[in-house]
This record gives structure tokens, C-alpha cells and sequence, in this order.
């Protein structure tokens, strides 16, 4: 049935005179066609430490769902790409520290928790600043430092905010005591909301996130610990880091999961998981995701002076999220290859014109260097580079 | 802070020995028996993982009074005051504001050593995005905890042990509970016409003193408490020196690239300079860590025949 309709839509193409009635066309034909509503898939057993059981092995997946997540995987695999561009051609500066091959975990995360629920991380965080609510527009526009960026061009890349999004955290492994405080919050303000705190292999042997373990468990925080194991901590391999690379462990007294962070699915079942575990008052729970970035460590980075080429490409081939969520949609008449490659068009599109805006969107003006010293002061004097040069600051 | 954790349920403190211990020096006596275990915590001896915490609770809405038991003690935390707390608001264009404040003694006590003396106004007071400020008597330390309590930004509250046991007159208007003092304002504690002395802290009643015996010499000196360490009120000083012609700073920390020295580079850029008749002095603790034997203690920290002598030599007597 789908081999014929191809065909037919390839006449179809063929005949047309514009593209637009091509799309039309093919779109029209894909209307028509029945997808099913949804299928169910077996996803891999997480390894578990001090809990008797884990996240479900098998899982629903909704058509509307699973061309959301493409949709939100393709866009932030575009915007990362175009980043690497425009950091290339100079305009963008300073640190850029990419998540593509990450897609999974910052989709699948948000697909795990609710847009009351809050999360924090570290400084690869525009996969997450997409999924919390920013549009590709005032991301890119703030990596190039533009008046147009989320923060207007004071933070850069790696201090972006949004609502329920406290960054974007460039000091390794700060923001994993900052994630715990934010559930202290909403344990204190007892709306059942969790904290996702997110932090890589690298930062796991920071001596503050064993604090902060240590009084999330005491106090039985819904602080969700969330590490992203991508293997590398910068040029450093987990084995030449750790003493114990199974990081899901490393909370000692906290439960923890395993998970196939290259899997969208897994990741999002198991963080719901998670997010009941902490609603439930049980205290905090640690989830290590198994991932892979393709770039180095930042731009500054080729990323291949400490692993393989092969490697990564070994990664591309059997273990890319989006190949992945294709694979699974298209095999099980979710969607079809054309919808998927419309859909890419659609996201390109968005990217580029995202990429314009940023590109053409003038500096912050100078006059407000000295803005957002404090928050809710009346105006006073900031000092420039010498006594005569002041600056108006105000909130 | 009982008053403050009264008027606003969103308040809380937490530190190591805040609760069950009421406090290492007895700052919060009492207030665990009336708020409990949610508004008042004990923490483990981990300064730079509840820190965070405390920052990461006022990103999501809450007020902590993050209590550090000494400000040593801070520097284990440092990162979370300056990187998490203090520049969040101007990294996020005014998105996240910040509204904590880490309160704690600072700088000498009696017979503690190096590692429990040190002063940090000049370190916290180096940073945009702070609010530090330095209360003397109890009128200060009550106006100023209401004010950086009712603050949106991050404050900084330098107290000081040994003043925790000195009793003072509190005015009528100060016993309000609606009392505060304006961060960033210095007070003129006493009218002096000869020569201006600026301090904060405990120096200011060492400045009080030697201004009594000066009086009997005819020497009348203007005694400003800054109270607030950033943002600096120049203007009250440079006002002071336009009148009296002639400055000495007293503080208790180090003399490199402190207090009295921003003091100093200020007034040379503003127009009390002109109004200068001889170079400004400062009065700072010894350059060396805090020894710990009495006779090298007292004389590694400013004492008042220190001052007088300053003061008069300032004045060319």
C-alpha cells in the first residue's frame, strides 16, 4: 500500500508545475492516507540502585507526539548546526558549547515533566532553553550578542533564562546546589512541583553536588539529578576521571536509574518515573543518561584529539536520536518519510530565518551597559573605564 | 528577623547551628521554637552546597537569610555569592533577580587566629551586583537586616562578634517594626568641624572614643559610620571633608586595596580633593594574618591610641 502511494505521489510531483501544488499535492495524499493513532514499543530495562523496580519496558507513542518530538529534535539539531556556522564565520563569539546527538535527553525530558516543573543545568544548554519555552530566534540572536537575544545580549550562550529555566550556569557543577535549592522551593511552596538538575560526567566529581545530595536526601527534596554522560568531560574520558563512572550510583543514599539517553522514549519514561518518585515525597532520585555529542567539548574543540573518528561516526550510524524516532514512526505507520522531510523543510526554514534576524539584529545599545545592576532600585551612576565616563543603571 | 519571618512567610533561615542550637552566637534564639523546622533549618557543615541552595530557593521565589557562622567560612561558598547570586540579574537583562542575604560575623574576634579573623568588606565590596553592608551599634544591625531582608538584590551583612554582646540605647523610632535603615546611606554619628573620620563596624565606637579625648585637646572630629560598604555614600564624606579639610579612614581589614583605599581614590576624583589640606590617612589592621598571642592580637588590629594618633598627624600636631 505505501510502495504504490509512493509511486502515485511521485506522478504526482512529477506532473505538478509549481512546487507549491507539489507540496499541496503530496500533502493532500498524505491527508488521505490512514496513519495509525498510535503504536507501542519495547524500550531498554534501566539499570536500577536501591530501587525494587523502574520505569515501565514498554511505552505508548502518539502520532501527535512523536512528530512533536521530531519536530523539536530536528529544530534543535538545526539550530546547534547553524550555531557551529555562524560561530565559524566569526559571529558568533566567546564559548559555544553545542548538544547535538543530545537531542534525546532535552526533548525527552520535557516530554517528562510538566511546564510548572522547573530545571536547571550547566553551559550546553540551548537544546534546553528551545524545550523550556524560547523561541530559535532570541537563542540565536543571543549567541550573536544582539539587543534581539533572551537576555539582550548580556549573558551569551551560557546564561539563558526563561520561565522555570534558571539557566544556562557557566562555573561546573554551581548549579547542581542551585537545583536543589529550587525544589527546596517548591517543596516549600508545596505545589508538587519537581527541580530537574542536570549536570555531565565531567562535573560529577564536584565536591558541592555531594553536598547537595547529601541534604536533598536529608530533607527529601523533589530534586530530580540528572547526569548527562556523554563520556567526555571536555578532552577528559570517563575512566580517566572517575574512580566510579556508574554515575547513576554515585548518589550513594539516592536512589538511581541507567538510561539509554539516546533514546527519546526511555528518556521520557524514565523521568516520569522520576518525577513521581519526588511528587510522592519520597525524596530526591538521580538519573544518568547514556548520550553522545558530535561535537568536541565547545567551537574551540575539533573533538577528535581524544576520541575516534570511527567512534563518532559508529554513533551517527547506529544510535542517533532522530534516526532513532524516524525509524520507529516510519516502520509503524506513524508517519511518513515525506511528512518527516516536509516537516525538515519547515524547521529549516524557521532556522534560517532565525539566523537572519540574529545575524542583522543591531548590538544592545551602549547606553545600557550599566542596566540590571540591582532589581527594583530607582536609577543611579555606574563607572566606565575611567571617572569621567558613568553610566545610567537602572532595573 | 523575627520580625521580618513574621511579615513574610516567603522568609526563611538557614545555616549550620541556626536552629536546635539557637544560633552559634545566639543571633536566632528563639525563632526555631516559633517557626519550625520549615523557616528556620540547621544545615550539615557544607557552606558551598547550602549557599547554593539558599541561592537557587531565592531564584525560585523564596527570601533566604543564609547565615554563614563566620565569614572565613564564606570563602568555601565564595562562588555562589559572587557567580550565582550576585550576577544573575545583569547576565539575565533583569530576568532572574536574586533576593538572599548571607549574614554572618566578620573580620577580628579575640584569640581566634588567622583563619577566623580575616575582614571581607574590601572582597565583597569589589563586586557590582552586591549589596554589602556593615552595621556598628544595634540600631544599625536591626535597621540594616530589615532593609537587606525586604531587599530584591543580594546582600551582604557584615556583623561583628564582639559587638554582639555590647548593649545600646535603642531610639523610639528604632523599636518599630517597621524600622529600616536605607542601604547605601552613611550616618554622621558625631558633628565634628577639624577633621572627618569615616569607619564601619566596631572601629566606629574606637573613632567615638578617641574623638571624646580629643574634644579635651580642642579637636572636634566628625565621626561617619558608613553602615553601608557598597554602594558607597561618597557624598556624605565628601560633603564632611568640604567642611573639615582633612580625612582619616578606619577599618579593621588589611590595608592593600581596602576600604580606606577606595575611600581615598574617591575623594581625589570628586571635588572635596580641593578642599584637601594634607593627604587622607588610613588606619587599618596589622598587614599580616592575625597572630594569636594577646600583646601581637592587640596590636594587629586598629585601638584607639592608633586613631589619635592618626588623627593628629593628619592635622599636623
Amino acid at each position: 500500500m505505501r510502495k504504490m502511494l509512493a509511486a502515485v505521489s511521485r506522478v504526482l510531483l512529477g506532473a505538478a508545475q509549481k512546487p507549491v501544488a507539489a507540496g499541496e499535492a503530496s500533502r493532500v495524499l498524505v491527508a488521505s492516507r490512514n496513519f495509525a493513532n498510535d503504536a507501542t514499543f519495547e524500550i531498554k530495562k534501566c539499570d536500577l540502585h536501591r530501587l525494587e523496580e523502574g520505569p515501565p519496558e514498554t511505552t505508548v507513542l502518539t502520532r501527535e507526539d512523536g512528530l512533536r518530538y521530531y519536530r523539536m529534535m530536528q529544530t534543535v539539531r538545526r539550530m546547534e548546526l547553524k550555531a557551529d556556522q555562524l560561530y565559524k564565520q566569526k559571529i558568533i563569539r566567546g564559548f559555544c558549547h553545542l548538544c547535538d546527538g543530545q537531542e534525546a535527553c532535552c526533548v525527552g525530558l520535557e516530554a517528562g515533566i510538566n511546564p510548572t516543573d522547573h530545571l536547571i543545568t550547566a553551559y550546553r544548554a540551548h537544546g534546553f532553553t528551545f524545550t523550556r519555552g524560547l523561541t530559535v530566534r532570541e537563542i540565536l540572536a543571543e549567541l550573536t550578542g544582539r539587543r534581539g537575544g533572551c537576555a539582550k545580549g548580556k549573558g551569551g550562550s551560557m546564561h539563558m533564562y526563561a520561565k522555570n529555566f534558571y539557566g544556562g550556569n557557566g562555573i561546573v557543577g554551581a548549579q547542581v546546589p542551585l537545583g536543589a535549592g529550587i525544589a527546596l522551593a517548591c517543596k516549600y511552596n508545596g505545589k508538587d512541583e519537581v527541580c530537574l538538575t542536570l549536570y555531565g560526567d565531567g562535573a560529577a566529581n564536584q565536591g558541592q553536588i555531594f553536598e547537595a545530595y547529601n541534604m536533598a536526601a536529608l530533607w527529601k527534596l523533589p530534586c530530580i539529578f540528572i547526569c548527562e554522560n556523554n563520556r567526555y568531560g571536555m578532552g577528559t574520558s570517563v575512566e580517566r576521571a572517575a574512580a566510579s563512572t556508574d554515575y547513576y550510583k554515585r548518589g550513594d543514599f539516592i536512589p538511581g536509574l541507567r538510561v539509554d539517553g539516546m533514546d527519546i522514549l526511555c528518556v521520557r519514561e524514565a523521568t516520569k518515573f522520576a518525577a513521581a518518585h519526588c511528587r510522592a515525597g519520597k525524596g530526591p532520585i538521580l538519573m544518568e543518561l547514556q548520550t553522545y555529542r558530535y561535537h568536541g567539548h565547545s567551537m574551540s574543540d575539533p573533538g577528535v584529539s581524544y576520541r575516534t573518528r570511527e567512534e563518532i561516526q559508529e554513533v551517527r550510524s547506529k544510535s542517533d536520536p532522530i534516526m532513532l524516532l524516524t525509524d520507529r514512526m516510519v516502520n509503524n505507520d506513524l508517519a511518513s518519510v515525506e511528512e518527516l522531510k516536509e516537516i525538515d523543510v519547515e524547521v529549516r526554514k524557521e532556522i534560517e530565518d532565525a539566523a537572519q534576524f540574529a545575524t542583522a539584529d543591531p548590538e544592545p545599545p551602549l547606553e545600557e551597559l550599566g542596566y540590571h545592576i540591582y532589581s527594583s532600585d530607582p536609577p543611579f551612576e555606574v563607572r566606565g573605564a575611567n571617572q569621567w565616563i558613568k553610566f545610567k543603571s537602572i532595573s | 528577623m523575627d520580625e521580618e519571618l513574621e511579615r513574610d512567610e516567603k522568609v526563611f533561615l538557614l545555616g549550620e547551628e541556626v536552629a536546635q542550637y539557637d544560633g552559634a552566637y545566639k543571633v536566632s534564639r528563639g525563632l526555631w521554637k516559633k517557626y519550625g523546622d520549615k523557616r528556620i533549618i540547621d544545615t550539615p557543615i557544607s557552606e558551598m552546597g547550602f549557599a547554593g541552595i539558599a541561592v537557587g530557593a531565592a531564584m525560585a521565589g523564596l527570601r533566604p537569610i543564609c547565615e554563614f557562622m563566620t565569614f572565613n567560612f564564606s570563602m568555601q561558598a565564595i562562588d555562589q555569592v559572587i557567580n550565582s547570586a550576585a550576577k544573575t540579574y545583569y547576565m539575565s537583562a533583569g530576568l532572574q533577580p536574586v533576593p538572599i542575604v548571607f549574614r554572618g560575623p566578620n573580620g577580628a574576634s579575640a584569640g581566634v587566629a588567622a583563619q577566623h579573623s580575616q575582614c571581607f568588606a574590601a572582597w565583597y565590596g569589589h563586586c557590582p551586583g552586591l549589596k554589602v553592608v556593615s552595621p556598628w551599634n544595634s540600631e544599625d544591625a536591626k535597621g540594616l537586616i530589615k532593609s537587606a531582608i525586604r531587599d530584591n538584590n543580594p546582600v551582604v551583612m557584615l556583623e561583628n562578634e564582639l559587638m554582639y554582646g555590647v548593649a545600646f540605647e535603642l531610639p523610639e523610632a528604632a523599636q518599630s517594626k517597621d524600622f529600616l535603615v536605607p542601604i547605601g546611606k552613611a550616618k554622621i554619628e558625631r558633628p565634628g568641624t577639624h577633621i572627618t573620620v569615616v569607619s564601619h563596624s566596631r572601629p566606629v565606637g574606637h573613632c567615638l572614643e578617641a574623638a571624646t579625648v580629643l574634644s579635651k585637646e580642642g579637636i572636634e572630629c566628625e565621626v561617619i559610620n558608613m553602615r553601608t560598604i557598597r554602594p558607597m555614600d561618597i557624598e556624605t564624606i565628601e560633603a564632611s571633608v568640604m567642611k573639615t579639610n582633612h580625612l582619616v579612614t578606619v577599618e579593621g581589614g588589611w590595608p592593600q586595596f581596602g576600604v580606606g583605599a577606595e575611600i581615598s581614590a574617591r575623594i581625589m576624583e570628586g571635588p572635596a580633593f580641593n578642599y584637601l589640606d594634607a593627604p587622607a590617612v588610613r588606619v587599618t589592621g596589622a598587614d599580616v594574618p592575625m597572630p594569636y598571642a594577646k600583646i601581637l592580637e592587640d596590636n594587629s588590629v586598629p585601638q584607639v591610641k592608633d586613631i589619635i594618633f592618626a588623627i593628629k598627624k593628619a592635622l599636623n600636631i
